[in-house]
């Protein structure tokens, strides 16, 4: 045993970006063991993308390819991956923590026996073996952790912590097809389409600023001082999830994993604690202000500009500061 | 339809949270523990599916110390019909492999037309465990649920799962199955007087190690493959310069900043 797969993902013939972070952090698992990284594509008439994992470094790219993997559902993506792992015993099987990816993850580990280790942002070889870092508690926490045993792991990685490396290496890994059972890839889900999580769609990603509202607000009568400030500063109103879930603001205002991705040259979050799924929908902003009572909130570590206090008291402040500034 | 829901009981979001003195997890005492809220949802969608079907039962599951019992309680408070407490000493510090063999082993001791669950904990978020219990119970499941409505008498369901960047897809599944619902899939309800009133007089049944069939080397830590050796904050990266003062000037510094610094404004 021990090869190191990096699970690629793919949809509509385009590779998901966290599939070459992933192929990033196989390569330095096996850096850290010893062993090969390997990219492990599913699905059907992939050669295009298998071409293009055959650039990145690996040492080979392993294709199961069948029309039952044409599109994603957990049962023949599972069934085929845990067949292949149990032929070749790879020790590590690495996927980038995606909506999709840890769909399966988990049947993948109970199938193949291994153990799993998910949303790792870190890891380090040393004498006691590899220590591995994940966020927790939401990412005001993380956690160094350890792996017992030489069992076959499975991890995921999360987005932005393995970036992906420059794909013009001359070199180009052989591609080498993967056994699969066709008669046991039996699809569990009957597909019956895809729709827009929100209905009217206000377009956030092209906004110059934007004022975000989180769970610090309270609820939906404290809204007033937001309006307020997003008034006196041109800006759109977003806001994180918890937001939305509460009903306090319609589900497209939800910026983040699942709403949406914007880059605004302004982005002052207000009452919210800077979760990872938040932080992806508002990390390209050029400039971002944080206001949170908590000093060790994890949006201060993102943001450039940070005052630490009650929501309540500051946001009307500054929304006068930004009254009386203004020349007349 | 009779219906388990899996809970976990975690710290409180708004809670200031502590590291304890071996740096191993955070200090416990005083800190507020609520359930998780993903999980909170799922409750919610098992009470509405079963007085929908109407009738049968709602069985709640959660794994972890005493202080779980709380949770539970306020769980048969919200309506549910029964609650079985995993609790003993073996269980802690499991993996999510090791409290996913826990769980299935304690939800397949009888026979249930639906498993609901969170998506994710809010403490040790690994987001696994419920699909390890779908597959250790033989069962199809699905993570990220934002919509289950339960077809054909309850054959199956048709589900709607959350995809990356604001869509959701949309598949049939046949029951039973394990649903892992994500939060804002519904408002879930307050406690009633009434509720909590009947709730002091629901069953919660402990549950140990031996109770469900599990070996020594299958629970808790010793099952486990993962072992977390420390936690800490996180190094505060660059971080964000804080601004210093009373409230009306630290909002005119910002403005100053934005204005002339960041150029923003
Ligand atoms: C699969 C998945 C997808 C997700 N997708 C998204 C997504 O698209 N977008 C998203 O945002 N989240 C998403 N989440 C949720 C995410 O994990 C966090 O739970 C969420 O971002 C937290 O929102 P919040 O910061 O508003 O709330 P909290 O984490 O509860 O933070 C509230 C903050 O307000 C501060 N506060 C409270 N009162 C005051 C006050 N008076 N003055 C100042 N500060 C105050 C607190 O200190 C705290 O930091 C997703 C989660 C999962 C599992
Ligand atoms: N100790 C536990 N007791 C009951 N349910 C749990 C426990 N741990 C995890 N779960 C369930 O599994 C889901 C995913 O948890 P996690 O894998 O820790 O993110 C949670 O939302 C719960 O429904």
């Amino acid at each position: 045993m021990g090869g190191v797969w990096a699970i690629l993902q793919h949809r509509e013939g385009k590779a998901h970006p966290g599939s070459w972070e992933a192929v990033t952090a196989a390569k330095r698992i096996a850096e850290a063991i010893g062993s090969t990284a390997d990219a492990v594509l599913l699905g059907s008439e992939v050669k295009t993308l298998a071409d293009e994992a055959a650039r990145t470094g690996v040492a080979s790219v392993r294709v199961a390819d069948h029309p039952a993997l044409a599109s994603y559902v957990p049962g023949p993506y599972t069934v085929a991956l845990v067949g292949a792992a149990k032929q070749e015993q790879p020790r590590f099987v690495v996927f980038p923590h995606t909506y999709q990816s840890v769909d399966y993850m988990a049947g993948v580990a109970h199938g193949y026996d291994a153990g799993v280790l998910s949303e790792v942002i870190a890891l380090q070889a040393g004498a006691d073996g590899v220590v591995w870092t994940r966020p927790i508690l939401q990412g005001k926490l993380q956690a160094r952790a350890r792996v017992r045993g030489d069992g076959p792991m499975v991890v995921s990685v999360q987005a932005g912590a393995f970036p992906a490396a420059d794909r013009a290496t001359g070199q180009t890994a052989p591609i080498v097809p993967l056994a699969v059972d066709a008669g046991a890839l039996q699809a569990e889900r009957d597909l019956l389409g895809v729709e827009d999580a929100a209905a009217d769609v206000v377009d956030l990603t092209a906004c110059e600023r934007i004022v975000a509202v989180g769970r610090g607000i309270g609820g939906p009568d404290k809204l007033p001082i937001i309006r307020e400030l997003a008034a006196a500063l041109g800006a759109e109103i977003g806001a994180s999830r918890p937001v939305i879930d509460n009903g306090w603001l319609p589900r497209d205002r939800q910026i983040g994993s699942s709403g949406q991705t914007v880059a605004p040259k302004l982005y002052v979050a207000v009452g919210i604690s800077g979760a990872i799924q938040h932080l992806v929908g508002m990390k390209g902003a050029n400039c971002t202000v944080a206001i949170n009572k908590d000093p060790g909130a994890p949006i201060f570590n993102v943001a450039d500009y940070g005052i630490v206090g009650d929501l309540f008291e500051i946001v009307p402040a500054l929304t006068k500061a930004l009254l009386e500034s203004r020349p007349s | 339809m009779k219906i388990a829901v899996c809970i976990k009981q975690v710290p409180d979001t708004e809670a200031r949270l502590r590291l304890n003195k071996q740096g191993t997890w955070i200090e416990e005492e005083d800190l507020p523990f609520v359930i998780n809220e993903s999980d909170e949802c799922a409750l919610e969608e098992a009470l509405q599916i079963r007085d929908k079907s109407g009738g049968g039962e709602v069985v709640v599951f959660s794994l972890g110390p005493e202080r779980v019992r709380e949770a539970l309680r306020k769980a048969l408070a919200l309506g549910a019909d029964r609650a079985a407490h995993l609790h003993d000493p073996a269980f802690s510090l499991g993996d999510p492999v090791a409290t996913a063999r826990a769980l299935a082993a304690a939800v397949g001791r009888e026979p249930f037309d639906l498993v609901l669950t969170g998506s994710q904990s809010d403490d040790l978020g690994w987001g696994v465990t419920a699909s390890l219990v779908a597959a250790r119970l033989g069962l199809p499941h699905a993570w990220l649920v934002m919509g289950i409505e339960v077809e054909n008498g309850g054959g199956s369901a048709r589900v709607v799962r959350e995809m990356e960047a604001g869509k959701n897809e949309i598949f049939r599944l046949r029951l039973p199955a394990v649903l892992e619902v994500q939060a804002g899939i519904n408002h879930p309800r307050y406690a009633s007087l009434k509720g909590i009133m009947q709730a002091k007089r629901k069953e919660i049944a402990t549950l140990s190690r031996a109770e469900i069939g599990l070996a020594e080397g299958e629970a808790g830590a010793a099952g486990s493959r993962v072992e977390i050796l420390k936690v800490d904050f996180p190094r505060a990266g660059t971080g964000a310069r804080i601004l210093e003062g009373d409230v009306a000037s630290t909002a005119s510094q910002l403005v100053e900043l934005l204005r002339a610094e960041a150029r923003v404004l």
